[in-house]
């Protein structure tokens, strides 16, 4: 079996990316040894190379629009090569965060309020009535963030009105739309999601306590900065509620292979849908290695039955 | 049942105190982005090795390694070879020093120089002044033994001697213990500045009456452009003027490859001996098969030709880069016109904010280096430092109008929220990797 770790790009998180795909690779490579693992970066020679190699599986770990926005994928079907992930289509609804949050409302998963606008609306309406009428709307504290993107780069916490147009600037150095979403006090979690035979699978949900009381860049990526509990220390009920809630995202944004799906739980045990992830991160401080370990799996047994599953699944 | 919380780094309660700032970067991320051929990096520090006549280094290298091998491979000196030593006296004569090569010790890059000279002289708390803005592989030294750094303002002629001598009466009214003033004369990093004559006697004046050492870093002093005030030579060394008062850093990374790591302080009798001793301390010994490297270089190549080659080629790049900011930037923008070396200093319009900028740049395939990597109290915001010696003028040229696109953007964004954002210095330090310092 020849298999093609796809990793790095020109988005802001290329080194994350990078980290995840090495980490992936290596865990194919100590799961699978007679397999060919290659790591290979995101370039104008890429589809050359791919359709000269025609790999078994590819396993695309790119973060950021790149890797989770449907393109690649939408590249890799028609040069018909078997690939680890989300369909096109279905990537493109979950990147977007305003319509994976639309999707999840009417499926009757909670989510936080929001509205999503891009700059040119503050620009010809005047940011001022603008932003007064999204802090009365979505009230305070707030948080906005880029509609597409990861990683928390560009999102911030508001706790007061007057700090909004700082905020929404950091968001649009981004992307072209920030969403300004209510915050949700209560417990951070992110569940990954795998598919079985039996259909999907949450893992045990991993609690996310960063010491600055906001999961941004650092506290995501340097080790000891944040501490995580696994699996989450919830009742059974809401954890039960959480897995499904989960599963309902992966299943109602089609999503396929694995996901990680990450949360608010509040004082009340409601479990709020805040995005979804297509290609989760795979670093040595990214959630779902956690998760995996904690359910006695591990990321090499879960990239072989998933290029297993994906190399299967072209042959029919 | 939960099992225990877990930090994913079971040391983290044992690290030092001076360690705690070193966390992931947000920033630092970005440029990762940067090394790829689709950005045109205007960010990195790297000089233009590919300039150099590899083939006949190579002849060089292979020579050593027969003829002198055994040497070459094997435990030096502390204070380094002492054939390399005499050279380096020929090489720093340009810049009007005599030197015996008992006065030198060589060291790996003229980062560790630095690194042991504050090793020797600094306890916590004491105080450093350096230029605003500073070099950024200084100002990461100076906070890892915790030193206290001042930031002294610069005008057109570098660091302004009126502001230091009252920054260092500022510092011992409030009770800091000064140390030692740190400063790059020729072709500044990142500010593009060069110090004339005068400026530099008076900067040493206010060491010696204050009895502060003289940290002189000059690693670009030989990569001058045009007449900037002293003839056809490169500008004086102010330890040409103070060998007691002065400790003067020297490095190989501009005039021949910064790959090898080598570089060197000329210090006074008493300090050489301790800096020799912190070597050892630290490295043992610099690595005897790149000075081999560089003295078999210097004794059998035409280095000096080379040096005019690197020169001629950093100056093509630079007028590229100037022409570009004078067609390209809006009205607002201003940048410094360096005589030599590799930095342009560039200043904003008024409330953008480099930093904050640098996703959107990152996006559009250009990079900078934020001008808050500069300094260490978060001043800088409204500048950035531009590079010139990697890319190839028509790349720098596209660059400059790709920046030139962000910075319309940005303006925009701010004109319509009246406000600009500040990335979180929680989110870690704006210090670049080692190739874009």
């Amino acid at each position: 079996m020849q298999v093609v770790v796809l990793a790095g790009g020109l988005s802001p998180e290329r080194d994350v990316s990078l980290r995840s795909g090495r980490r992936v690779a290596e865990a194919l490579r100590t799961a699978a040894p007679d397999w060919e693992i290659r790591e290979r970066d995101i370039d104008a020679h890429l589809l050359d190379e791919l359709t000269r190699m025609r790999p078994d599986c590819i396993v695309p770990v790119v973060h950021g629009a790149a890797g989770e926005d449907g393109t690649l994928p939408d590249v890799l079907e028609c040069l018909d090569l078997a690939y680890v992930g989300s369909r096109p289509n279905p990537s493109r609804t979950a990147f977007d965060k305003t319509i994976a949050k639309s999707l999840m409302r009417r499926a009757g998963v909670s989510t936080p309020a929001s509205v999503s606008l891009p700059h040119s609306t503050f620009r010809d309406l005047g940011a001022a009535g603008v932003l007064q009428a999204l802090a009365a709307r979505i009230g305070m504290p707030a948080v906005v963030k880029p509609a597409r993107g990861g990683s928390a780069l560009g999102a911030s916490v508001v706790h007061e009105p007057q700090d909004l147009p700082a905020a929404m600037v950091g968001a649009f150095a981004y992307g072209e739309v920030a969403l300004i979403e209510a915050f949700i006090t209560g417990t951070e979690i992110a569940v990954g999601v795998i598919d079985s035979p039996v259909g999907p699978r949450a893992l045990p949900a991993v609690e996310i306590v960063p010491d600055s009381g906001f999961y941004d860049y650092a506290a995501r990526y340097t080790a000891g900065a944040t501490e995580f509990y696994v699996p989450a220390r919830i009742s059974s009920e809401t954890a039960a509620a959480v897995a499904q809630a989960a599963i309902s995202a992966h299943t109602n944004l089609r999503l396929r292979d694995w996901s990680r799906i990450d949360f608010i739980v509040d004082h009340a045990g409601v479990p709020w849908f805040l995005e979804a992830n297509v290609a989760p991160g795979m670093t040595e401080t990214s959630l779902v290695p956690q998760a995996l370990s904690a359910d006695n799996f591990d990321i090499g047994r879960l990239m072989v039955e998933l290029v297993k599953t994906a190399a299967q699944r072209i042959q029919e | 049942m939960s099992v225990p919380g877990n930090r994913l780094d079971p040391w983290i309660n044992a690290y030092a105190q001076r360690a705690r700032g070193m966390t992931a970067s947000e920033i630092r991320a970005l440029f990762a982005v940067a090394s790829r051929p689709e950005v045109v990096s205007l960010a990195g520090g790297m000089p233009y090795v590919s300039a150099l006549n590899l083939d006949a280094l190579a002849d060089t290298v292979a020579d050593l390694l027969r003829t002198e091998g055994a040497q070459a491979l094997q435990y030096g000196s502390g204070q380094g070879d002492v054939t390399l030593r005499d050279q380096i006296g020929q090489v720093m004569a340009p810049v009007g020093i005599q030197a015996h090569p008992d006065d030198i010790v060589v060291t790996t890059g003229s980062q560790m120089a630095l690194d042991l000279v504050t090793r020797v002289f600094c306890d916590p708390g004491d105080v450093v002044f350096v230029e605003a803005p500073s070099y950024v592989g200084a100002l990461g030294v100076f906070r890892s033994y915790e030193c206290t750094v001042i930031h002294v303002p610069m005008d057109e002629q570098g660091l302004n001697p009126v502001a230091l001598a009252e920054a260092i009466s500022s510092a011992r009214a409030l009770g800091l213990q000064p140390k030692m003033i740190y400063t790059i004369p020729s072709f500044h990093n990142p500010a593009g500045i060069t110090q004339g004559p005068d400026r530099r006697h008076e900067i040493l004046e206010v060491a010696q009456r204050n009895n502060l050492l003289l940290l002189e870093d000059d690693p670009y002093g030989l990569l001058g452009f045009d007449d900037v005030g002293f003839g056809d030579a490169p500008p004086r060394a102010i330890r040409a003027d103070d060998a007691d008062g002065v400790v003067y850093l020297g490095s190989f990374s501009k005039t021949i490859a910064s790959g090898l790591r080598v570089g060197w302080a000329v210090a006074p009798h008493g300090v050489r001996e301790k800096l020799v001793l912190a070597a050892e301390a630290a490295v043992l010994c610099p690595s005897n098969y790149a000075q081999m490297t560089i003295s078999s270089y210097l004794a059998t190549q035409p280095w000096r030709e080379q040096i005019k080659v690197f020169t001629e080629t950093y100056r093509q790049r630079r007028d590229a880069l100037l022409g570009a900011l004078h067609q390209h930037m809006p009205t607002g923008t201003t940048w410094t016109t360096p005589a030599g070396g590799f930095y342009s200093w560039l200043t904003l319009p008024a409330g953008l904010d480099a930093t904050a900028m640098l996703p959107r740049a990152i996006t559009a395939l250009v990079a900078y280096v934020p001008g808050t990597g500069f300094f260490v109290d978060g001043q800088g915001r409204q500048h950035m430092r531009l590079s010139y010696c990697y890319p190839e003028p028509d790349r720098i040229i596209e660059g400059v109008r790709r920046l030139a696109g962000v910075i319309d953007e940005e303006l925009q964004l701010t004109r319509t929220f009246g406000t600009t954002h500040t990335l979180h210095q929680a989110n870690g330090p704006s210090t670049p990797t080692p190739d874009l310092q």
